[in-house]
């Protein structure tokens, strides 16, 4: 009887405590940065495609969702051809943006994505490519990197000599 | 066999090989950069470190390098042992201090020899902050990418391109840590095997530049072991697929034949596969009003039923470039006598003269890497660098036999590469070359002959005599006594002598005399062994084609001209580009109804009544036999898009239309590879040549894909949110799928070639018997042809009478003679400009001079063509390109030259 008691009088205190439950969708909830939701594909400092298309993410997928092409422009630099994800199968496990070398693709605070047909869950590039560069602000993968690719002279990157001169003979 | 020790556990090792490929070969895994298994040690890169002791008390040791310490008995050694160990990983470490951040936009990564060492070594992060040195890299042509960043220096490159490849535009240059690997200046590399770079260099600063712009990861790649389609050699090739067209093909290790490389043709001339000249759906070319209209499968086999159900004669034009398979479907429903062959008369009489050569006398065709062991060698007529180039890499290795067996017996071990080269130095040979035109084999030569093909067969025909006074003598050597004697004399004293010849010349003569010429040295030799006989034939099938028999293109131009023919059924081939547009187009006028197979349009096909989607040999199965006589499988890497199918596939459904009841028969590639082989004896073996579809490890199938193949729940939702089920191969024990048995199959039918630890080409030794022999559980193929050995009577060479014309040579050219590896546009790019070559002599005699138009005319086809002076070039030869800017094939091999008027 005591017991009854009791475990009535914790639920009576709850009733004029703070509720834990949002009234969504009206209220939202506040979501840390690093939340993994909704996939997007950031661009650099410089407004170029962050994507060097290679594959990382796609392989890292355990649920393989993500599939891609690669290809280049004229200066050699390497960017998606296209680029598909599909969320019915994503399990937002952040997996892929653990693996992406340039910070390119990036799981962000987002969970509206609900949709009446399936089909509407498979993104393309198009849907996934935003204009900034996302939780990173400061990286440029092609600027540490040792290819120029038109993004800079050899020997221009981060911490990189200029390009020696192989004709020189001293010592 | 020697015991050797290994951090403790005895082992036994060969005492004639290094510790490092004993110690790879035990399964072990030891980091290594500079030693390759075909270019041998030179301790270069000081990665290979081992701890040797001298007794069971040494626990202290030193550090030696495994790739240059001999497997010597009692020899005690540890991997693991901590001096050595920490030498490796701070070598790795030194190497990398330099090495960009470029493993994501790198070609190589994930298959990369030095990202598997580094993790090897032990290392997961760069501690070093130095600011790095960097290169300017170079443009190298159309098919090779160079980024010199990524250097780690350790030779391999110039090894093989230039001592092993004879190439000579790439080099080492610059001093201390600024050595430079590259060209003089920008500009495509010259070697024919340049692409082998790729596989070669440990690291990313050769990669594959065609790929580059569809690029894929060997972990995406479906594979699926193939055989190269570009010349007759046959090299096995691991073409990789993704989104069904190919990314890449790489070299397939074969232990007898192509071994490790591959050349550029048959590397880079996969793009043919994807070319907008692809016909993807059947078509009537010349439907409503003459406007090409599509045709739904049934409409197709339909059309194809009726004609042959109300043709009175139908023949069929099998060809060189199609399976086995394909053309003996077609020989069924043609009939033995209205088979003819997609080749004009004198390539068709050297492919059957060479078979003929091979299976009646005593000489041995030798496979690939069986030529690399010859000691003396003889080419007659043929450019093999440009018309069989792997051939011409080979002989490059036997033309060091002898300079390599002196270098042994002065104690050196074979694997010692920079000690033999030490001894070595520039000694070559023997190698005798005689040849209408100077030729990249040149270099290497004891001593060169130019001379026409009639001359050549002469003095073919002459040294045979000298060997063996029964050989019929001949009228018209022209080639000096001491001359003759030199060569006899070698191919009598030799281990190991060959005798190579080829279609190339256009001359049956060259190939008979070629054949009296091996079989001969049998008379003067002591062992009474005859020289190895080796032919270079132009197309993967040509051996094949002619095992099963018919006759050459020309007849069933006659056939048609005399109003025998009702229906032509044309298998994957261009009229046009043999006969010449004229005599095509007179053909295709002349027989009522016309069917063509093919995967690529062209103007024959173009004026077809149905053209019908063959699949490529990635597509589909088949049987290919190479100049050797080995029949080799080539298994579909994917499985191509409706209502793409094997051109006998097409044959089989129209024949059962029409009431061929026996097509019935053929449900699968086995039953129809089968029934060739109970048809033909000559390829009864043709099954053995791979494992059969019911081939199971335990209970499973073996997968195509790589078990981490990505992307699959994404890959074709565009098109359809459900995922699609794979396609299912019942024709071969592999599976579209990344899905088979976990359990590692045998070599044969190995698609990934990955081990633990081991990602890139260099994971081959996990997959070889022993290192540089055959795949674990042995080599695919099965060799047809075996000579009859004694008696046998010579053959007649028959010399064509001596005319004051200019004898037409063909001149082959690797890139751009093949007609499907012209289609790819970095072979495109390179392929040279069509000239009329002639001797400078000849052409003042003719009035003519460089770039003079020139008319060349034969059997109906003719073709405009600027001279070229060429002062290597035999007097009374005419070089004329082969397959060059749509000039008919038929024109190299018998054009005459129209000057005067
Ligand atoms: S891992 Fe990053 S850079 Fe690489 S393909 Fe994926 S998104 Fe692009
Ligand atoms: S060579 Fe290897 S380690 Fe170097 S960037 Fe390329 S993949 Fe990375
Ligand atoms: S380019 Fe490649 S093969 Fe040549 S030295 Fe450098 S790393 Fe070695
Ligand atoms: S030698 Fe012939 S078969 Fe070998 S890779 Fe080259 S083209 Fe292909
Ligand atoms: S592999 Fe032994 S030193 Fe390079």
């Amino acid at each position: 009887m005591v017991f009854v008691l009791r475990s009535l009088w914790v639920v009576l205190q709850h009733m004029f405590r703070k509720r834990e439950t949002y009234r969504y969708p009206e209220e939202k909830a506040p979501l840390p940065p690093r939340w993994r939701g909704r996939i997007v594909l950031a661009r650099d400092p410089d407004g170029g495609e962050r994507c060097v298309a290679c594959y990382l993410c796609a392989v890292s997928c355990p649920v393989d969702c993500i599939a891609l092409q690669a290809t280049e422009d004229d200066q050699g630099r390497r960017y998606p051809d296209w680029f598909r994800i599909n969320f019915s199968r994503c399990i937002y496990c952040g997996l892929c943006e653990e693996a992406c070398p340039t910070y390119a693709i990036q799981l962000i605070p987002d969970y509206e994505m609900s949709e009446y047909r399936r089909d509407k869950l498979v993104y393309e590039k198009e849907h996934l490519l935003i204009e900034g560069p996302g939780k990173y602000p400061h990286y440029n993968f092609y600027r540490e990197a040792g290819v120029s690719v038109g993004v800079k002279d050899p020997g221009e990157s981060r911490e990189e000599e200029p390009p020696v001169d192989i004709r020189s003979l001293l010592p | 066999m020697a015991t050797i020790w290994i951090d403790g556990v005895s082992y036994e090792a060969d005492p004639s090989r290094n510790l490092l490929a004993v110690i790879l070969e035990l399964g072990f895994d030891l980091p290594y950069f500079c030693w390759h298994p075909a270019l041998g040690s030179i301790g270069a890169c000081r990665q290979c470190a081992i701890t040797q002791f001298r007794g069971e008390d040494d626990h202290q040791g030193q550090v030696v390098m495994a790739c240059m310490t001999p497997a010597a008995e009692g020899a005690r050694v540890s991997i693991d042992h901590a001096s050595a160990a920490t030498l490796r990983k701070s070598v790795i470490e030194w190497l990398m201090v330099s090495h960009p951040h470029d493993c994501p936009v790198c070609d190589e990564g994930g298959e990369c020899h030095l990202q598997d060492m580094t993790v090897m070594a032990g290392h997961t992060y760069r501690r070093s902050r130095l600011p790095k040195r960097t290169y300017i890299s170079q443009d190298l042509g159309p098919l090779i990418g160079h980024e010199m960043n990524r250097c780690i220096q350790c030779y391999r490159c110039v090894r093989f391109y230039r001592e092993y490849a004879g190439g000579h535009d790439l080099q080492a240059m610059g001093t201390r840590d600024r050595i430079y690997f590259g060209r003089y200046q920008d500009g495509p590399l010259e070697s024919e095997f340049a692409g082998n770079l790729v596989e070669i260099c440990p690291t990313g600063v050769f990669t594959d530049k065609t790929q580059a712009r569809h690029y894929t990861r060997k972990w995406d790649l479906q594979t699926a072991p193939s055989i190269c389609t570009h010349c007759g050699v046959g090299c096995n090739i691991n073409p990789g697929e993704r989104y069904g067209a190919l990314r890449r093909v790489r070299a397939r290790y074969h232990g007898a034949v192509n071994g490790y490389f591959l050349c550029d043709r048959g590397r880079y001339g996969y793009e043919f596969e994807s070319s907008d000249r692809r016909i993807r759906v059947p078509l009537a070319p010349r439907g409503e009003q003459n406007q090409a209209e599509e045709l739904s499968v049934q409409a197709a086999v339909t059309r194809v039923a009726k004609i042959l159900t109300s043709s009175r004669r139908v023949i069929g034009v099998g060809s060189p470039r199609a399976t086995i398979e394909s053309n003996y479907a077609l020989q069924r429903l043609v009939g033995a006598d209205g088979f003819f062959h997609a080749a004009c008369a004198e390539e068709h009489r050297s492919s059957l003269a060479a078979l003929d050569a091979l299976r009646e006398g005593p000489s041995r065709s030798p496979a690939l890497r069986e030529i690399e062991r010859c000691d003396a060698v003889v080419v007659l007529g043929e450019d093999l660098t440009q018309s069989a180039p792997m051939m011409a890499l080979a002989i490059r290795q036997a033309a060091l036999a002898i300079p390599r067996s002196v270098a042994e017996r002065q104690g050196i071990p074979p694997w010692h590469d920079a000690a033999i080269r030490e001894s070595v130095q520039s000694a070559r040979g023997p190698v005798f070359l005689l040849s209408p035109a100077p030729t990249k084999l040149d270099d290497l030569a004891t001593r060169v002959y130019r001379k026409t093909p009639r001359a050549i067969a002469a003095a073919g025909q002459a040294i045979a005599r000298a060997l063996d006074p029964q050989v019929p003598a001949l009228a018209g050597d022209e080639m000096d006594r001491a001359g003759i004697e030199e060569i006899a004399r070698a191919l009598t004293v030799a281990e190991r002598p060959l005798v190579v010849a080829g279609s190339g010349t256009a001359s049956e003569a060259v190939i008979n005399a070629a054949a009296n010429l091996a079989w001969a040295t049998s008379a003067a030799r002591e062992d009474d062994r005859a020289a190895e006989l080796a032919y270079a034939l132009p197309w993967a099938n040509s051996a094949g084609l002619s095992l099963l028999g018919g006759a050459p293109l020309d007849e069933a131009l006659a056939a048609a001209e005399r109003g025998e023919v009702d229906a032509a059924i044309i298998l994957e081939s261009d009229l046009d580009r043999i006969a010449g547009p004229g005599p095509a187009e007179r053909f295709l006028g002349q027989v009522r109804h016309a069917v063509v197979l093919d995967h690529i349009a062209h103007p024959t096909a173009a004026r077809a009544d149905v053209v019908l989607p063959a699949a490529t040999f990635a597509e589909g199965h088949g049987h290919l036999v190479n100049s050797e006589g080995r029949a080799q499988r080539q298994m579909a890497v994917f499985s191509p898009d409706e209502p793409i199918r094997e051109s006998w596939r097409w044959l089989r459904e129209a024949m059962m239309l029409a009431g061929y009841d026996e097509a019935d028969s053929w449900t699968g590639a086995e039953a129809i590879a089968e029934a060739a082989a109970r048809d033909h004896p000559a390829l009864a073996r043709l099954p053995d040549a791979q494992l059969s579809a019911d081939f199971r490890l335990g209970g499973a199938k073996v997968a195509r894909a790589p078990h981490r193949y990505s992307g699959r729940a994404a890959a074709k939702l565009h098109l359809n949110v459900l995922e699609p089920t794979p396609p299912r191969d019942n024709d071969s024990p592999l599976e579209f799928s990344m899905e088979g048995s976990p359990v590692l199959p045998p070599g044969k039918i190995e698609t990934t070639f990955w081990a633990p630890g081991w990602s890139s080409p260099q994971a081959l030794t996990r997959f070889q018997e022993e290192i540089d022999g055959p795949l674990r559980g042995g080599d695919p193929g099965v060799r047809l042809i075996e000579p009859a050995g004694e008696p046998f009577a010579y053959r007649d060479v028959a010399l064509s009478a001596p005319s004051p014309e200019l004898a037409p040579t063909p001149v082959v050219a690797a890139f751009g003679s093949e007609e499907l590896s012209a289609l790819a546009p970095g072979i495109a790019a390179l392929a040279p400009r069509a000239f009329l070559e002639l001797n400078p002599r000849d052409a003042a005699s003719l009035g003519l001079a460089d770039d003079d138009v020139v008319s060349v005319r034969a059997r109906g086809a003719s073709a405009r063509l600027s001279v070229r002076l060429e002062p290597g070039r035999a007097q009374g030869t005419a070089g004329i390109p082969l397959g060059l800017e749509d000039i008919p094939v038929a024109l190299s091999f018998a054009g005459e030259l129209i000057t005067g008027s």
